[in-house]
């Protein structure tokens, strides 16, 4: 079990610039002690993998509302592996239709939490993966 | 005072005002009506802008679509038209509005799936083969890449028949929002303000039937700004723009007619209406006194409100339609001039043609049967109305002097501090919402239990008939326009459209103004992100200011 401050990485994946969502997330997550760095906009696959290697994170947050979540989320779990960061969870974000919710699980999303969810879960959930750790 | 009346709760609007429980003539007598309201069509335009405004001609009615290729836009562009819808609202896919064409790495799995794929001219052709485009008036919701798509607007025109001073029609052509909401910005503010300048400059000399701006308080808003906060910046921006062509020797008179709004409609219905009226009658004063304009069409403010996207909600999507309506309602008892839904489903999906139909026949039932084009601005005179008003300008007025306090807006987004702020804001109303501290029915009050389901598919599993369709992503279809644009690439003349994109990189390098440079490289079908390319090695890219 683990009880250094929990890193995460928020990251915007893919060309759509909508961001309230990833903002009112990443501030919830820190205001729950977490230490929360923010990509900005317009990030590849690729990008988002740099970042989580040069930032040590322990979790990665995708926030992607154009539904392009089921090819971004393959690319950036596929490219956490090969940077030998299979340990990095990540979580999706955004506007994710109720049957991708599956198909992003397989993929190897830890957990998809669309349009409406609550704060409470979210850290609730990051918390518990974290301390399993 | 009675138990009764000592006990209502305190209400307080999103823009802070605190609302008395009951109005009277006292609360309005320092308004004075031919100063401060004044006839419809006249200064200082807080009635309408038209003296008779619906009476004469109800509003426009513009529903958003685009999706896939140029040829189903097209289909469904018909469709909306055969049904009543007397203009056009073009939604571009992500590639198209970052400047990249179907073909790039970058735009992989994004072709076709929010809007329409437009690499070259061909593509805008098809889209509006069979549209005159001097008689449906059309609105392109592009931004970045505003100047080269206008640009292909124009041919495409030229091959039509119709002369540039015919071509009718708006481009939202409106960046710095872009910073702070909605996020499909390329290049540095400097030269995107430029661009803006450029297509501006040239609308007023050559198509003056254009609205080349649609200043956007919309998507700001719909960031987490207040209602007085969507005003004020989208003033604030717009002032910029107008400084800077001013700044060239045209004269405000020359353009500003010229320049129109795009708002957002959710929350407190009385509060947006009085933000709508006071908005105008703020516009009107600033544009006669801080430019000396003398024409009173620059001094009308002209507006595309309805939207209201950020006040639906993914649970019980079918309640979105009685919200729509509601925002409709608003629109009209605002005198908007052109009107746009959110569709029922567009929390989920790309709407479908039957939630697009049904935004469309909502304001058809307003306009037609329910009396709301009967008479003008018929709020006017409400205590509590024209209190709201007045306090709502002075409101707008103290943000836009924040404004300059900060340095002026350009310098405000460019350091990203209206992105702070806007950002702060929506945590604390997600928080409050979260909370139950304000009230979304179906979400936070009165649940339904157990919880509707919310797609189709799950509904079928549980063997309820559903309402929301999700719309299928076609790759093929993405593939049929990677295609398409490789074959163009290979039967057009290559070494007209190597100095077409020669020719821009030298003007974007100098001052002149880029217009007549992207109108070559369209006619020799040099794509969009060849075009961009240059722009980005001359321009380069802006940086953005991440902090929280």
């Amino acid at each position: 079990m683990s009880t250094k401050r929990i890193r995460i990485l928020i990251a915007k994946p893919g060309l759509d610039g909508h961001d309230r969502g990833a903002k009112v997330v990443a501030q919830a997550l820190r205001e729950a002690g977490m230490e929360v760095i923010y990509t900005g906009l317009h990030q590849t696959p690729e990008q988002v993998v740099e970042a989580a290697l040069q930032e040590d994170v322990d979790i990665v947050g995708l926030s992607i509302m154009s539904g392009a979540h089921l090819p971004l989320t393959a690319r950036v779990v596929n490219g956490l592996r090969q940077a030998g960061l299979s340990d990095v969870a990540v979580v999706v974000g955004g506007v994710i239709p109720e049957r991708d919710r599956e198909k992003l699980l397989e993929l190897g999303a830890a957990a998809v939490f669309p349009t409406g969810s609550r704060f409470e879960d979210i850290v609730a959930f990051i918390e518990g993966i974290h301390h399993e750790r | 005072m009675s138990a009764k009346a000592a006990s209502v709760r305190d209400v307080v609007l999103e823009s802070g005002i605190v609302v008395k429980p009951v109005y009277g003539p006292a609360d309005v007598a320092d308004i004075d009506y031919a100063r401060d309201i004044g006839e419809p069509g006249q200064f200082p335009f807080t009635r309408g802008i038209h003296p008779l405004m619906y009476r004469a001609r109800p509003w426009t009615m513009r529903q958003y679509a685009g999706f896939g290729t140029p040829r189903e836009t097209n289909e469904r562009f018909k469709f909306l038209i055969a049904n009543g819808q007397n203009a056009l609202n073009v939604a571009f896919d992500l590639p198209t509005q970052m400047g990249l064409d179907s073909d790039d790495p970058r735009a992989e799995g994004e072709v076709g799936r929010v809007g329409m794929a437009v690499d070259t001219l061909a593509d805008m052709e098809e889209a509006f083969e069979g549209i005159p485009l001097d008689r449906i008036s059309t609105s392109l919701t592009i931004n970045a890449v505003a100047a080269p798509i206008m640009a292909m607007y124009f041919v495409v025109a030229e091959k039509q028949g119709v002369p540039l001073s015919d071509v009718r029609g708006t481009a939202q052509n409106d960046i710095l929002k872009e910073y702070i909401g909605r996020g499909a910005w390329i290049f540095p503010v400097e030269p995107a303000i430029r661009l803006i300048g450029d297509t501006v400059e040239f609308c007023a000399r050559h198509v003056p039937k254009y609205y080349p701006i649609s200043v956007c308080g919309y998507h700001i808003r719909e960031s987490g700004a207040t209602p007085v906060q969507e005003i004020a910046y989208a003033f604030a921006i717009a002032c910029a723009y107008i400084d800077h062509v001013v700044a060239r020797g045209v004269s405000a008179d020359d353009f500003v007619p010229r320049l129109s709004f795009n708002f957002d409609i959710h929350g407190n219905l009385f509060e947006q209406v009085a933000k709508f009226r006071a908005a105008r009658r703020l516009w009107a004063r600033l544009i006669r006194d801080r430019y000396g304009a003398t024409d009173p069409d620059a001094m009308k403010m002209k507006m595309l409100a309805g939207g209201g996207g950020g006040g639906l909600t993914v649970e019980e999507p079918e309640n979105n339609i009685v919200r729509g309506a509601y925002y409709a309602l608003i629109s009209a008892l605002s005198g908007t001039q052109t009107m746009a839904l959110c569709c029922y489903d567009e929390a989920y999906t790309i709407p479908s043609e039957k939630a697009s139909l049904i935004s469309l026949r909502t304001m058809q039932i307003l306009a037609e049967e329910m009396g709301l084009c009967d008479t003008v601005d018929p709020l006017a005179g409400s205590y509590y109305v024209e209190r709201l008003t007045t306090d709502m300008e002075k409101l707008i007025v103290a943000e836009m002097a924040r404004v300059e306090e900060w340095g002026g807006i350009v310098r405000a987004v460019s350091e990203g501090l209206i992105q702070r702020i806007v950002a702060q804001q929506a945590y604390a109303y997600e928080k409050a919402l979260q909370r139950g501290e304000i009230v979304k029915v179906g979400v936070n009050k009165y649940r339904a239990t157990p919880p509707s389901p919310t797609t189709s598919e799950e509904g079928g599993r549980r063997g309820e008939g559903r309402e929301v369709q999700l719309h299928e992503y076609r790759p093929d279809q993405a593939e049929a326009q990677m295609r398409r644009t490789a074959q163009i690439r290979a039967q057009r003349d290559g070494e007209a459209v190597s100095r077409a994109l020669e020719a821009l990189k030298r003007a974007a390098q100098g001052r002149e103004n880029l217009m007549p440079y992207f109108l070559n490289a369209v006619r020799a079908y040099a794509t969009l992100g060849e075009m961009t390319a240059v722009l980005k090695a001359v321009f380069g890219e802006f940086k953005e200011p991440v902090g929280l």
